[in-house]
């Protein structure tokens, strides 16, 4: 029996090697990310290591699902799908039925721990666009382009009324690139773009005053000091007086000091662009864009349509993050709530981000072996 | 069956595409890294001067450290005001849990005062969370015991040590040094921004008296440390300092030794003493009776003890010495004869006959001299030294009231002596232009009469009188009263002298006319017949001076008044008494009032005496035998200001102070 098990081990231990499930370069580059998220965040954290025990548990939860997830072949999760689109959405109906009337209300109660369903939709909704697309004729028609759209429409609409202009960002960026992977003509998109463009002078004329004084300051938080725009220069402060080479890991003031708000959190780029300097941010950068190349890469090695549209909109979504949060703390972009991936503290992100890393992981062990 | 509809789809381009289409959106999502790190590069290269200056400005603040206040000290060294630790029990709103139930537990410890209470709330409401709020101050050993036994049970609440101003004399100086009390919103009102800024972490400030006239001296200057902060404030540590330079200590002219021996003499009585140094105005002694403990306001004084203070009918907060107008009686007759000197008026043998009473020439009124009966023929030395009220009606009729009070105003009558006290006030000097101003009936002749004896409008402060006796010992030459002597740098620096120089030449045209003055001086002491003839007794120098006693009402008869009483008396007179010594060449010149007094010198003399020999003592003689117990003088003048009628008896009421118009007689009862 020892001999079995023995013989079995050394087995996998071939298989990992010969024909591994997991993509070691983007786990490696993954970790790195999640080390340099933990130095950081124990930093901001003001050396708390609950803080960080804390987020590390997250990743060995999120490392699990992962390892799980990426034993699923790939048919096996497109036939879940349409069951997981629908099932999410509905979670989110019944969040805007149970937050009617009560302000910003994003989270399911299931006792035990609080449940965001907008964050399941980040991984639902490029698989749903993936599993429409995955037996049409590509490039998409104008009737395919018409039903994606209203896919990630209803739900990214159901979020962004919540509201989490973030979430419905990433949510609805993901069912996009997927339509962008499937081929959907250039001129198409143009038209599209140019399209909400010009409609957007036109929505202008509708909204009441309160309604345009929110985007006003949603794209320009500087012009309220006491809120946003305190944030905002805050963070600037903290990016700016890091300059080339950073102040040095735990040494820097905005964020030890308070100065800066949510430093564990949407803001902990800040910390690190501070302590790290832009050294440490073209470092990251450089991470960030080998993660999303790698995705790409699996993506252009997948069997199938829907494994490929899949994991090239997980890897495009993540760059998302990235400019979002990297405008955001940079004083580019307006303040939306979106982490900077594995390096932001808390949430549901980490876990998420993690278990579409393990879709991706699952596509590149049913990769086509020769072209 | 979606299997098999794939498998018609045309898979190659569809991968080709795809590539095509990766390729594509990795290239964008490079740019879009590109753009973000570009915006980094221009915070962090272009614009990191500017980012991290502000980062420096977030977190270093700079924060006063208060000067300690300079101590005040007599001319001896004598200290007079100092700064003394003490213990308040601070209380960090952060850390309490329960405010209420707090403050109800630890006063069962601790004794709260509804005022510690109230002054408390308010302040936790205008300072943050995490610091430190004063609950009780100036703690005492058994409640700072009390509550260390105790500490456990109140998280966030402290004894905290700090230095407070004490004022060792209490009482005895109160009028001259005054108090320091809580800066509050109207003093940073009135401060310029600079002003302010030199107030920063300073809680206190001189309200009153040495401490407010010399507030910039005593205060010194703010250091400054500059501390880390975080976004709360909070204090993370402190980088550098820079010390506060502290108050300058000062040196008063005052010498303890006197200001005792003036209030002692004052006995509990009401009333004022001030001893000048004539050659250059210090100011020896200057004693207001009643007075209050000034370590009640260091802290804020409880409502309680501040009701007892101005409920008192004594008015014990009030300063009699520097702000009580009284009419000036005979002192003023002296300085009267010089004026009359200077100006050509009289020569020093020019007699008058005085045979009791004085009638203006061409009217019927008559004015009553002190002696039924008349002192006879007089000089002005005699004048002086009987006090004859004759001799005087003369001649401020002969002098006119606009030149009478010309001359006088030299002497800082009707206005401020300029003594470096805040709040002095200038009492009155009348003349046609003042009575103008408060009333249309205009000027009556009789009006001069009675200023020739210091009755009618005329009041003055005592420290006017003062003064103005100091400035006659001088030889006339003027100096502004002054309380300040020296000022030091610190403990072990040198004194520094402050110079005060003479305000304008001498006020004496001729030495003869002041040795005429000077010599009726010296006999209403020494002469054995004047009005102050045993208050030198056993002195041993020669002392000059002069009585008064004032009226406080208008006389409602014209009868003698017979009543001997000392108590119906001194319910009716202001006694005064002025001396100076030695009379050759004065070295300190003292005026004494008595709001009550039945006779200047017999109630007023005595206290002077007794100032006079503590100064002999001070100046290393042997101490004068203390004055025999009974009456000094009983003829003086205590019906100077009494018309009297004339021989036609038509009843007339000439007293010219009963208009409803004109302040009353008695103005020092004011205030």
């Amino acid at each position: 029996m020892l001999e079995q098990f023995t013989v079995r081990m050394k087995r996998f231990g071939l298989r990992l090697l010969t024909r591994p499930r997991l993509d070691l370069p983007l786990l490696l580059a993954l970790f790195l990310l999640a080390c340099a998220g933990l130095a950081t965040l124990y930093s901001a954290g003001g050396g708390n290591y609950s803080l960080v025990g804390g987020q590390a548990a997250r990743f060995v939860l999120g490392g699990v699902l992962l390892l799980i997830i990426s034993r699923i072949p790939p048919p096996v999760l497109r036939s879940w799908t349409p069951w997981l689109y629908a099932a999410s959405t509905a979670l989110l109906v019944v969040v805007a039925a149970l937050g009617e009337g009560r302000g910003a209300y994003r989270w399911l109660d299931l006792g035990v721990m609080r449940f965001q369903p907008s964050e399941l939709l980040k991984l639902t909704m490029p698989m749903m666009v993936a599993w429409y697309l995955h037996p049409r004729q590509l490039p998409p028609s104008w009737k395919d382009i018409i039903v994606v759209g209203l896919l990630i429409a209803v739900p990214a609409g159901l979020i962004a009324e919540q509201p989490d202009l973030g979430t419905a960002l990433l949510v609805a960026g993901a069912g996009a690139f997927a339509l962008f992977l499937s081929g959907m003509a250039w001129w198409r998109i143009g038209l599209l773009v140019g399209g909400v463009g010009a409609a957007i002078p036109v929505a202008w004329q509708f909204l009441h005053e309160y309604q345009r004084n929110r985007v006003r300051t949603l794209l320009d938080p500087e012009s309220d000091p006491l809120g946003n725009g305190w944030h905002i220069i805050q963070s600037k402060i903290a990016v700016g007086s890091g300059g080339v080479f950073g102040k040095g890991w735990q040494h820097g003031t905005q964020s030890r000091l308070d100065f800066l708000p949510e430093h564990t959190t949407d803001f902990i780029f800040a910390v690190f662009s501070e302590e790290f300097g832009l050294v440490g941010v073209i470092a990251i950068m450089l991470l960030y864009a080998f993660i999303i190349g790698r995705c790409l890469w699996i993506a252009m090695n997948a069997r199938d349509t829907y494994s490929r549209l899949l994991a090239g909109a997980i890897g495009m979504s993540f760059f998302v993050y990235v400019a979002v949060n990297g405008g955001m703390v940079a004083g580019i972009l307006p303040v939306v709530g979106v982490p900077m991936p594995l390096v932001s503290y808390g949430g549901t992100s980490a876990v998420s981000l993690l278990t579409g890393f393990g879709v991706l992981m699952s596509i590149h062990a049913n990769r086509k072996l020769h072209d | 069956m979606s299997r098999r509809r794939a498998s018609i789809k045309e898979v190659r381009g569809e991968v080709a595409l795809f590539r095509r289409r990766a390729l594509a959106g990795f290239g964008l999502i490079l740019l879009g890294l590109a753009a973000v790190c570009v915006r980094y590069v221009y915070l962090q290269v272009y614009h990191h001067d500017e980012f991290a200056a502000r980062s420096e400005q977030n977190r270093i603040k700079p924060r006063a450290i208060p000067p300690a206040r300079g101590l005040i000290y007599d001319r001896n060294g004598v200290l007079l005001a100092d700064n003394v630790p003490a213990f308040r029990l601070e209380v960090t709103p952060e850390q309490v849990g329960d405010m209420d139930k707090m403050l109800t537990d630890l006063g069962a410890v601790v004794p709260l005062s509804d005022d510690d209470i109230s002054v408390f709330k308010k302040q936790v409401k205008q300072s943050r969370r995490f610091e430190g709020v004063p609950l009780k101050l100036k703690l005492t050993e058994d409640e700072i015991g009390r509550f260390a036994v105790n500490r456990w049970r109140f998280p966030g609440v402290d004894v905290v040590p700090y230095l407070t101003r004490r004022y060792p004399m209490g009482p005895e100086f109160a009028h001259v040094i005054g108090y320091v009390s809580r800066i509050d919103a109207d003093d940073l009102d009135r401060m310029d921004d600079e002003e302010e800024a030199s107030y920063k972490g300073t809680t206190h400030i001189g309200r009153i008296g040495i401490e407010r006239s010399y507030e910039k001296l005593l205060h010194g200057a703010p250091g400054y440390e500059l501390v880390e902060v975080n976004a709360d404030g909070r204090t993370q540590a402190v980088l550098d300092t820079t010390p506060p330079t502290p108050g300058k200590n000062i040196y008063l002219a005052i010498d303890v030794r006197l200001q005792k021996a003036a209030l002692e003499g004052l006995a509990g009585r009401p009333g004022a003493a001030i001893a000048i140094d004539p050659r250059n105005g210090q100011v020896l002694a200057f004693a207001s009776y009643p007075t209050y403990d000034p370590n009640l306001f260091v802290n804020g004084i409880s409502s309680a003890d501040y009701k007892a203070l101005t409920t008192d009918p004594d008015k014990p907060l009030y300063n009699r010495a520097l702000r009580g107008v009284y009419p000036p009686g005979s002192t003023v007759k002296p300085l009267l004869a010089l004026g009359g000197l200077s100006l050509g008026l009289r020569r020093p043998t020019d007699t008058v006959f005085s045979n009791g009473q004085f009638c203006i020439p061409g009217q019927s009124r008559c004015y009553r001299d002190d002696d039924r009966g008349g002192n006879g023929t007089v000089n002005m030395m005699q004048a002086i030294e009987h006090s004859t009220n004759t001799y005087f009606y003369k001649l401020a009729l002969d002098m006119g009231i606009d030149r009478l009070s010309g001359w006088m105003s030299k002497f800082s009558f009707g206005q401020k002596t300029g003594i470096d006290l805040v709040g002095e006030v200038e009492g009155v000097l009348p003349s046609h232009e003042w009575k103008a101003k408060r009333s249309k009936a205009g000027w009556f002749p009789g009006e001069t009469i009675i200023a020739g004896i210091g009755q009618g409008y005329w009041a003055v402060t005592p420290i006017q009188l003062a003064h103005a006796i100091a400035t006659f010992a001088g030889h006339g030459i003027p100096y502004a009263p002054h309380l300040l002597l020296d000022t030091q740098d610190g403990v072990d620096s040198p004194r520094v002298p402050q110079a005060f120089p003479p305000e304008g030449p001498s006020l004496v045209r001729r030495d003869s006319d002041w040795q005429a003055v000077n010599q009726g001086m010296i006999d209403v002491i020494n002469s054995g017949k004047g009005t102050g003839k045993k208050v030198g007794i056993g002195f041993p120098f020669v002392m000059a001076g002069k009585s008064g006693t004032a009226e406080r009402f208008s006389r409602r008869t014209d009868a003698y008044d017979n009543n001997k009483n000392n108590a119906y008396l001194a319910a009716r007179h202001r006694a005064w008494f002025m001396a100076y010594t030695p009379a050759e060449d004065p070295k300190i010149a003292v005026a004494v009032l008595l709001e009550a007094g039945a006779w200047g010198a017999q109630d007023s003399g005595p206290i002077v005496r007794k100032i006079l020999d503590q100064w002999v003592v001070d100046e290393g003689g042997p101490r004068p035998e203390a004055l025999p117990p009974g009456p000094i003088a009983t003829s003086d003048a205590p019906i100077e200001s009494a018309p009297a009628s004339d021989s036609s008896g038509q009843g007339t009421q000439p007293a010219p102070a009963t208009s409803s118009e004109l302040p009353p007689d008695d103005s020092g009862e004011d205030q």
